[in-house]
């Protein structure tokens, strides 16, 4: 399921005055910006400022209520698009299939794409675990992982489908520390794997200057600055330095 | 209102052209049939018993005291396989199975399962609902095909057993025999099968438009199971119409 001539082992995504509304909520105000194939984006700003559903529109679970998003130059909405490019999302909490056991939730996207005989399919999901640092765990239910391990598990089921978009909803949210480099690492090494496009999503300033190779700071529904993380860094918008700049408290509250 | 309905005839006839992938989710069908056959064959047997019982009881002795015991057999075996064991039994697999069906696609739904399906471009049409619909649209009229013979033992038990009534098992199934043709059985077998289309869609559905989280689950669960209720008994009305015409 490699890419074959005919399939680039990454996509561009290109959106342009992307806005949604929900009820009187206006979530996302003309959002604009420009992905090139290869690249890891991230897309970072404070909670509520629309990224999860910027993300959830891109991999085509909201229609937008004005504006597009490209796939290699085709609307993602379009018949065909998800069959023509290979498109994965990592959720936020994981989204695993309880009823499922982890070798089956690895192995679904496979199963139900009839992409294989059972051993051809066990083999790649003991394969893609083994990947993510959770060899043998075939039979557990999701409910027996850790958090950190159904992000894992969450990661390794993205795998099999070989994307060429990677769209990752807030990976270490939720993580202790050594939990979210483990999980960094995993990202990094996917990026040099697989050499697919991929989209984060995130409010980790850590994570983000450690992987990204753009920074999108978004506040408000809106994109206020594209640059590299060095760039970003430098930025004088107050939101901007204050988000990138915020401390921890100094003192203990009496 | 006529928003859910537009969406469940999308949602019907989305799953009937899915119907030619029976074949490939087959799996997924057979463990659905099991859980639907597993969890409510019992219950079926003991409500058949009983609903047939009390209907001998209430009936039976004014049927005697105005010399109409040799129908008694007759007037149970017909409403039981026309009347009490589809609806009855639809109300039981609504609540049952129906309940069960928006409770778990909805969970799927708030915890983003279904998401991660799209995302995978698996259609959640052909992944969950067309196994649920077509393993329901098979168990109900099985379960009642299963009821009606169980009801007319249990209406025949009551009728030998309680002195007021008084009437054998040989003239109680006599009369059965004279009343109940292949024509009223097949009545009761169709009648539940359009019943277990409308649990099964309605109950899909609901699930699948719960949004929020687990108070929201409640809420689906809950009109699920009433939704189809009332849809069952409106339908009842004009199904019995139908066929009473029909069968002229």
């Amino acid at each position: 399921m490699s890419a074959t001539p005919n399939q680039p082992e990454n996509v561009s995504v290109e959106v342009s005055g992307l806005r949604k509304s929900f009820g009187n909520l206006e979530v996302l105000k003309g959002i604009s910006f420009k992905v090139n194939p290869g690249e890891i984006f991230v897309i970072m700003g404070p909670s509520g400022s629309g990224k999860s559903v910027l993300l959830r529109h891109l991999i085509g679970l909201e229609t937008p209520d004005a504006g597009q998003i490209l796939v290699q130059g085709e609307p993602v909405g379009a018949s065909g698009v998800r069959d023509r490019y290979r498109m994965a999302m990592v959720f936020q909490s994981a989204a695993l299939l309880t009823s499922l056991s982890v070798g089956e939730n690895v192995g679904l996207y496979l199963t139900e794409h009839f992409s294989g005989t059972p051993a051809e399919i066990a083999a790649i999901v003991a394969a893609k675990l083994e990947a993510v640092g959770l060899p043998g765990l075939e039979d557990r239910s999701p409910g027996e992982l850790s958090g950190g391990m159904q992000k894992r598990v969450a990661i390794a089921r993205a795998l099999v489908m070989e994307p060429q978009l990677f769209l990752f909803d807030e990976p270490t949210a939720e993580l202790d520390p050594p939990m979210a480099v483990t999980i960094d690492e995993e990202i990094l090494k996917l990026k040099n794997r697989t050499h697919a496009t991929s989209i984060i999503v995130t409010h980790d300033r850590t994570l983000a200057f450690s992987l990204a190779d753009r920074v999108a700071m978004i506040f408000d529904g809106q994109i206020l600055f594209i640059g590299t993380p060095d760039e970003v860094k430098r930025q004088t918008e107050t939101r901007i330095h204050e988000f990138i700049y915020a401390k921890m408290p100094t003192s203990k509250p009496s | 209102m006529f928003q859910h309905i537009g969406e469940i005839i999308t949602l019907f006839w989305r799953t009937l052209q899915a119907l030619p992938l029976c074949w490939r989710h087959r799996g997924k069908i057979v463990a659905q049939l099991f859980e639907i056959g597993n969890v409510s064959l019992l219950m079926v047997c003991i409500l058949s018993l009983f609903i047939a019982g009390v209907v001998a009881l209430q009936t039976g002795p004014v049927m005697v005291s105005h010399g109409l015991g040799s129908v008694v057999g007759g007037m149970i075996g017909l409403s039981m396989c026309k009347e009490f064991a589809p609806v009855m039994m639809s109300i039981l697999i609504a609540g049952r199975i129906g309940s069960a069906m928006a409770a778990e696609i909805g969970s799927m739904r708030v915890y983003h399962e279904i998401d991660a399906l799209r995302t995978m471009n698996i259609d959640p049409v052909h992944y969950l609902v067309l196994p649920r619909m077509v393993a329901i649209a098979l168990a109900l009229p099985a379960l009642v095909t299963f009821s009606s013979p169980v009801g007319w033992f249990g209406g025949a038990l009551v009728s030998a057993l309680n002195q007021r009534i008084g009437i054998s098992f040989d003239t109680f199934f006599h009369s059965l025999r004279d009343e109940v043709d292949p024509g009223d059985i097949f009545n009761g077998i169709f009648k539940s099968f359009i019943f277990a289309l409308a649990i099964g869609i309605i109950s899909c559905h609901q699930g699948l438009v719960t949004r929020g989280g687990p108070r929201a689950i409640g809420r689906s669960v809950t009109k699920a199971v009433v939704n189809s209720i009332v849809v069952i008994l409106i339908l009842d009305y004009f199904l019995t119409r139908i066929l009473l015409y029909i069968q002229k």
